[in-house]
């Protein structure tokens, strides 16, 4: 180790043991990003501005939340609530971001596909991104069931209620997550540790595993242009700032992210005052009653998609049980998009409208998810019931299709 | 305009699916029933006939008061409720604002045949009557200057706490309404004459809309078809402030938050509006 001289408690001491402008320079002012980008590459900024916003809204709810199947509703709907001072508006904040997070993820995740910004290199950041949304949604899922109200109780009986396999009847498995032979004290009280300690724990590494598998293929552009990074950042540093294809993270990249995050607080602030029902359904401030199942259960808008696949299959096929079936599509629609980089087999990164089959298939997908997670709501009766079927079915072959599809714009491009 | 575009492509789609799980589904999962209707028609109460208050205070006097306190005029209540409440199944109401919350005519069509003005008939099946019996033996005339006089000595105002307390707390707990007091326990405890314990009403403004509240309250059974839950013939004053009193107690924020809404949002304009000066600042350089 070198010696440093200077003394600890001056400026130049401290630059000397830290090496901050070295650090600075790496991640902010001399790490480049493309130029030729849109706003949605501001989605990652927004998430984790989102995810802050989570985080401190969720310090403030933890200091009045009691983790106990007798206290738990009062403690949310009364004391923090109403007793609290501004304890309702840390919640509505919670609630509503904890939901928004889900549609910004969504976007930053189709961006991603559009623009093939998930292959030749880019399969890492992909796939820390997709176990990013699968820790998402379990910190979603037991936190919705904090609030101990209706929707928290039954969602949580049907979702644990799915590790016992259908027809495998793994009912020791059941057990052993919910912590008895029905939801009780123990699952919320378990719960509770995995959403304020375990999965934020695993969330802030996955997060910076994301940043890091993003630094060495660096971020995708637009035209998916194939960028010298070395030689355009020698452009910009040597003062050719308009003709270089890069732009430093701080300050170009960061001074759009926040034009973006502007508009978005005032989007989200809206749902926080005004339209908050979407994202803290009124039938949870029903307090839990296991003697009593609501008319409708359903979970929050987000999981609709993947839920539907579970109810699409209603009848017996393939001597299969109905729900049998649905277990198994489900499981693969839970895992289907981390394998996306590996049944894509067009050799190219272009973004999908320079794909003519992928661009119909992009679409596609969006539609049949949107058909899926409307329906997924909806009483699976009648009419209902065969949307649920057809649109699970199309959303199977999609993925069975992708392959081949892939292969297809590649040849006809001449790439094979 | 590329990013003008994309912006609208994404925000079509997610307000398709906002509409989708939102209100389409909502219009899917909560069948629309007929309005609330405040006339109560379809009993014969009053059917036109004018009461006389005199002659309605020594009816009163002679057939009601045997059970039902009327403390504003000096009857007091004969047993504390909890005795009350084990002889009859439920405390028999203090009368003193039944003419003020309670329409005139539904309370005509009540006295002459409780069950079926509260639609509760289905209730009582196999020899379980109402708690409160049938005055159908009455002149119509009678019952009328019942009427008349319950007006008659009626406040003319009342708080909303007052309201709830008359038209629901005898069978509704609201424990928000006094957290750490317990007063706004319900009054009696009539789960075995119900068949369960009422729900307790401190977050009914949430868990239900205004609007489902006041359709559930005019007629329980149109969105709850065989509920225990009786018809009680508010008047439409009576029932805007009993729902009013559950906004005060679930809701209490309410006023805090719209007010605090709009300049929390004219703040962040005003940031946006600098970000974007900012952001294109910067960007005249690179482009």
């Amino acid at each position: 180790m070198a010696e440093i001289k200077e003394s600890f408690f001056s400026a130049e001491g401290l630059e000397k043991r830290l090496n901050g402008k070295k650090f600075w320079k790496t991640m902010m002012t001399e790490y480049w990003i493309p130029k030729d980008i849109n706003f949605l590459w501001a989605m990652g900024v927004v998430l984790a501005t989102t995810f802050m916003i989570l985080i401190v809204s969720g310090i403030f709810l933890l200091m009045y939340y009691k983790p106990d199947t007798a206290l738990a509703f009062d403690s949310v709907n009364y004391t923090i609530m109403q007793d609290v001072a501004y304890g309702w508006l840390f919640r509505h904040m919670h609630g509503v971001a904890a939901s928004v997070i889900f549609l910004i993820i969504y976007i930053h995740m189709f961006t991603g596909i559009y623009y093939g910004s998930y292959k030749k290199g880019r399969e890492m950041i992909w796939i820390s991104g997709m176990l990013l949304f699968v820790t998402f949604s379990a910190a979603g899922f037991s936190g919705y069931m904090l609030p101990w109200g209706q929707m928290s109780y039954w969602a949580a009986a049907v979702i644990t209620n799915l590790f016992a396999g259908g027809s495998l009847e793994a009912y020791g498995l059941v057990e052993w997550i919910r912590g008895g032979f029905a939801v009780g004290d123990a699952t919320l009280t378990r719960f509770f540790m995995l959403h304020v300690f375990l999965l934020p724990i695993v969330i802030i590494k996955l997060i910076v595993v994301h940043f890091y598998t993003l630094r060495i293929p660096h971020v995708n552009n637009q035209s998916a242009e194939d960028i010298d990074y070395d030689a355009e950042a020698e452009k910009y540093l040597a003062g050719n700032k308009k003709e270089s294809k890069v732009i430093p993270f701080w300050p170009v990249f960061l001074s759009k992210d926040f034009a973006v995050l502007g508009l978005f607080f005032i989007f989200y602030f809206y749902l926080v005052f005004f339209n908050y029902n979407f994202a803290m359904d009124p039938v949870n401030f029903d307090p839990a009653n296991p003697m009593v199942t609501p008319a409708h259960i359903y979970p929050e808008w987000y999981f609709l998609w993947s839920y539907e696949t579970l109810r699409g299959p209603f009848f017996d096929m393939f001597g299969m049980k109905a729900g049998d079936i649905g277990l198994m599509i489900f499981g693969l629609a839970q895992g289907i998009f981390v394998v996306f980089p590996f049944l894509d087999r067009d050799p190219d990164i272009l973004p999908a409208h320079k794909r003519p089959k992928f661009f119909i298939w992009f679409w596609l997908l969006i539609i049949d998810l949107l058909v899926l997670s409307i329906y997924g709501k909806l009483p699976p009766t009648g009419a209902n019931a065969w949307v649920g079927f057809y649109a699970t079915a199309a959303f199977l072959l999609l993925w069975a299709s992708l392959p081949f599809i892939t292969k297809s714009d590649a040849k006809a491009r001449g790439a094979l | 305009m590329r990013e003008i575009k994309i912006f609208i492509v994404v925000a079509f789609f997610t307000g398709v699916l906002y509409w989708g799980v939102e209100p389409f589904a909502h219009t899917q999962l909560h069948p629309h029933v007929e309005s609330p209707d405040y006339t109560f028609d379809d009993v014969k109460g009053l059917d036109g006939t004018k009461g006389d208050a005199k002659a309605g205070a020594e009816i009163v006097a002679a057939n009601c008061t045997a059970c039902h306190s009327i403390e504003a005029v000096g009857f007091p209540p004969l047993m504390d409720d909890a005795t009350s409440a084990a002889s009859y199944g439920v405390v028999p109401p203090d009368l003193g604002s039944s003419g003020k919350i309670y329409d005139a005519n539904y309370l005509a069509a009540f006295i002459k045949d409780p069950a079926s003005a509260a639609k509760t008939q289905h209730k009582y099946t196999d020899g379980a009557v109402h708690p409160m019996p049938s005055y159908n033996w009455m002149q119509p005339q009678e019952i009328a200057d019942i009427v008349a006089y319950l007006q008659s000595i009626a406040p003319k105002e009342m708080t909303n706490k007052e309201v709830y307390q008359d038209a629901c707390q005898r069978c509704h707990s609201i424990k928000y309404g006094d957290f750490y007091g317990g007063s706004m326990a319900a009054k009696s405890d009539v789960s075995k004459y119900m068949g369960k314990t009422p729900p307790d009403l401190s977050q009914f403004i949430r868990s239900r809309s205004k609007n489902y509240l006041h359709e559930f309250i005019n007629d329980p059974q149109k969105h709850l078809e065989g509920t225990a839950m009786p018809r009680v013939g508010l008047t439409l004053d009576a029932e805007t402030q009993a729902i009013a009193y559950l906004e005060e107690v679930g809701d209490s924020k309410k006023a805090q938050r719209e007010s605090l809404g709009g300049p929390f949002l004219a703040y962040l304009v005003i940031f946006a509006i600098f970000a974007w000066l900012w952001k294109t600042k910067i960007w005249r350089q690179v482009h």
